[in-house]
């Protein structure tokens, strides 16, 4: 139970700013009030400006209107309601769980990517310290060869948090300590390997490509991994976040989301928009500066927290 | 960047120049797009609302609607908007610009409006900058981007590490420090300068930096510096501590420019964050990275519309190099689809001196261009950029050019060829016979037939260049269509090669648009 109440603290002080900014606006913009165009076209601005993109502002605006114009719905306490019931099925429990290889199959691969600067290597350093806390023993593979100083930052993380790292040369193939970090999980017999990969934007072609093949190294090597690709979104991206998620996915096969640094005064609110394109599930979400700051994703508690102030 | 935004105001246009008449009704319609289309690119609500509501003021009031050519008059305001609203000088577009978009008139209309450099040099030196941002947005990578601008005009850099959070940041920029002092072009120094000791872990050292930066100061003005960068710790405006931090820097080290750098994907919040840093730091300008990423960037038009502080630069690539000056005018046009021919020319010039382009005119007037020349130009061509980003800068290029997937290893190909022939054969490809075909093809790891295709092309390119030379304006335009249209082979194109479809997919839209 304790376990529990941390969770519920720690995702409201993350959520805190999430609340204040936009959605505690919402909802003092809401309740009380009797619905009328007025207030609709101002609720169509406050969905904007959270991010969820035109297309599911729009979605939700047109059928709150139909629905007003029906009859079914008076007032902003409906309107809020429904918005939290909306937003709340978009994410059924069965696809938030952490994919694992089956039991005595090896171990799991998890592989991190995400556009420059978005948090993966910290992010990795929470994933690591959440299944390390669940008893599970991890090796991390420092694929990003390319940015100055990456291998050791992951190497500073990894003397932290008492965990091993495999890696390669700067400036040297990430397909190949993908390789050597696959071959050093199986001899081992590590439970989760977690891999970091360079930060690339979606546009460029030939990095997104690379990616492919670090996948059909750890594919060969593993069967069946990488058994999770985490795509680390920055919860301040706006709706470039949807064209990367879209991209990831060709290249890479993104099975869910990491969202970093919500315990900024931004609102998150392009997963939104990007479960309604994509389908794409969010899996964590990162609170704050150290390895504790993760929590697992869960869209009740999300979405009450974004409501409930 | 900004291919929708453009999309969606090239579409526009298209639509409002088929009518004859607009009416007060079509001009609202489209001012609708514009808003669906400026909020899908990030641009803040309220930038937004003011933006269109604006445009709306100024068609109805030059009644735009009783104009002879509405949609011309409309690209007009429109642009006149952007610019300001992108943090030029508001100014007029001359008519023949938005019609024709002709290379020579842009070219004059642009050059006209220079400013002072975006880095002032303060006397005595050194010119201090810092740095500051959110996490993750780029600092460290464009303090090395800064330093390598200096370098190549001449002005000395240290590079002071006040990250002491992240881990590994002070190595990073030390990294970064070095490429660029031996990498990258230029005949200044790039020192730098950190306190390794004094790193902790986050939250662990607030206020460290601060001395950190005093005794960088220091340094740079014993070793005579031109310019120091402090490189601070990447952190949530929220963070009171943290900016306290950055106040105290500001006060004991008192930079002469404070420069916010913003992930150019950022969404509606960019405008939050740099409100807080703005009020804290008085920021004296932006840098806007990642902006090679996409459709997006409407963090650039909201950013400077809430801070009142203009955009200095953006970061457009992965290498130290990849920083360019940012002009509101030039932006603004690349927007509307007209291209930026002014950045291109200074590419160009950053590259080739006039006398050399000189002599290689004469030359392909006289028919006289080699291999050799053809070579130099293509690398020197590379050496401007990817070709993509290139083509982009061109007046009604970059749309066309959107899902076109130009692969800049084709070039290499294309390199491998001519290097690959003897010095006689450079000099007169017309003596490849098919042995030699054969030859230069095992040698370069290509097939015969691109020997082939490559050698047919560059013989057609040097009879035409000869015939243009002595052709009047109106002949070189027909010259230059036959080019496009009746070439001696179908698969004319000098980035044609086995097993791509991209390349001919330019061709037949480019025919397509001609008809």
């Amino acid at each position: 139970m304790a376990f529990f109440k941390s969770v519920i603290s720690k995702l409201k002080k993350g959520l805190e700013r999430t609340r204040e900014t936009l959605v505690t606006g919402l909802r003092s913009m809401l309740l009380g009030r009797r619905l009328d165009e007025g207030l609709i076209s101002e609720l169509e601005a406050r969905l904007l400006q959270s991010d969820v993109g035109v297309k599911t502002t729009a979605r939700l605006i047109t059928s709150i209107r139909e629905q007003f114009r029906a009859g079914k719905i008076e007032s902003g306490d409906q309107v809020l309601e429904f918005i939290k019931t909306d937003l709340k099925n978009l994410w059924p429990p069965a696809d938030r769980e952490l994919r694992t290889a089956a039991p005595g199959a090896g171990p799991t691969v998890i592989l991190m990517t995400g556009v420059n600067g978005v948090g993966k290597t910290t992010s990795i350093a929470k994933l690591c310290w959440l299944l390390r806390s669940q008893g599970r023993t991890v090796l991390l593979g420092a694929c990003d060869t390319f940015r100055a100083g990456a291998v050791r930052q992951l190497e500073i993380w990894s003397e932290r948090l008492g965990v091993d790292l495999v890696k390669g040369q700067q400036g040297g193939d990430p397909a190949a300590v993908a390789f050597d970090a696959c071959a050093a999980a199986k001899a081992r017999g590590v439970d989760v390997l977690i891999l970091d990969t360079a930060g690339r934007l979606h546009t460029q072609d030939s990095l997104m490509r690379q990616l492919s093949k670090i996948c059909g190294v750890v594919n060969r090597q593993i069967p069946g991994g990488p058994h999770e690709v985490l795509l680390v979104l920055d919860a301040t991206s706006g709706q470039s976040a949807l064209r990367q998620a879209e991209e990831f996915s060709k290249s890479a096969g993104v099975t869910g989301i990491f969202l970093a640094k919500l315990d900024g005064t931004a609102k998150g609110g392009v997963v939104v928009a990007i479960r309604d394109a994509t389908s794409i599930p969010v899996k964590f979400i990162g609170v704050g500066e150290t390895p504790e700051d993760i929590e697992t994703f869960e869209p009740a508690a999300f979405v009450d927290a974004l409501f409930s102030a | 960047m900004f291919d929708r935004l453009t999309d969606t105001f090239n579409g526009l246009f298209k639509k409002l120049s088929g009518q004859s008449a607009i009416s007060e009704k079509n001009v609202a319609d489209a001012m609708d797009e514009v808003r669906t289309a400026l909020l899908e690119a990030d641009v803040h609500l309220q930038v937004v609302n003011d933006f269109c509501e604006r445009v709306k003021q100024d068609a109805l009031g030059r009644q735009v609607t009783k104009s002879l050519k509405p949609a011309q008059e409309m690209i007009g305001i429109v642009h006149e908007r952007l610019v300001e609203l992108l943090g030029g000088r508001p100014m007029h577009m001359p008519k023949a610009l938005a019609e024709s978009g002709e290379l020579a008139v842009a070219s004059s209309v642009y050059a006209a409006g220079e400013e002072e450099p975006p880095i002032p040099r303060i006397s005595p030196g050194p010119t201090i900058i810092m740095m500051c941002g959110l996490q993750g947005s780029g600092k460290t990578t464009t303090c090395g981007k800064l330093a390598a601008y200096l370098k190549k005009r001449g002005r000395s850099v240290m590079l002071a590490a006040a990250d002491l959070q992240r881990p590994a940041a002070v190595e990073q920029l030390h990294t970064v420090a070095e490429q660029v002092n031996t990498d990258l072009p230029g005949g200044a120094q790039v020192h730098f300068y950190s306190e390794p000791d004094k790193v902790a872990a986050y939250g662990k050292a607030v206020g460290v930096a601060v001395g950190v930066c005093q005794r960088a100061l220091a340094a740079a003005q014993r070793q005579g510096v031109d310019t120091l960068i402090l490189d601070t710790a990447g952190r949530l405006h929220i963070n009171d501590e943290l900016m306290g931090e950055l106040e105290q820097v500001r006060r004991f080290v008192q930079p002469h420019q404070v420069y916010l750098v913003v992930d150019s994907m950022t969404g509606q919040d960019a405008v939050n964050s740099a409100k807080a840093f703005h009020e804290k730091l008085e920021i004296d300008g932006v840098i806007l990275t990642k902006y090679d990423s996409d459709t997006r960037g409407g963090a650039a038009l909201s950013v400077k519309h809430i801070t009142g502080a203009p955009i200095k630069f953006v970061g457009i690539g992965e290498k130290l190099d990849a920083l360019e000056e940012f002009h509101a005018e030039r932006v603004a046009g690349r927007i509307l689809g007209m291209g930026d021919v002014v950045s291109l020319v200074e590419k160009a010039q950053e590259q080739v001196s006039l006398e050399d382009a000189e002599k290689l005119q004469q030359k392909m007037a006289k028919g006289e261009m080699t291999m050799d020349d053809f070579l130099s130009q293509m690398r020197t061509l590379r050496k401007m950029g990817p070709l993509k980003q290139l083509l982009g800068l061109l007046p009604g290029v970059g749309s066309m050019m959107k899902e076109v997937n130009i692969d800049d290893k084709q070039l290499d190909r294309l390199e491998a060829i001519v290097c690959s022939m003897t010095k006689a054969e450079r000099r007169s490809p017309s003596m490849i016979d098919t042995p030699r075909r054969r030859r230069i093809a095992a040698g370069s790891g290509t097939q015969p037939n691109d020997v082939g295709q490559l050698v047919k092309q560059f013989e057609t390119v040097n009879k035409l260049s000869k015939q243009m030379a002595s052709m009047t304006t109106s002949g070189k335009m027909k010259a230059m269509k036959e080019l496009g249209s009746a070439s001696p082979d179908p698969g004319f194109n000098p980035f044609a090669s086995r097993g791509s479809t991209h390349s001919s997919s330019v061709k037949d839209r480019f025919k397509k648009r001609k008809r």
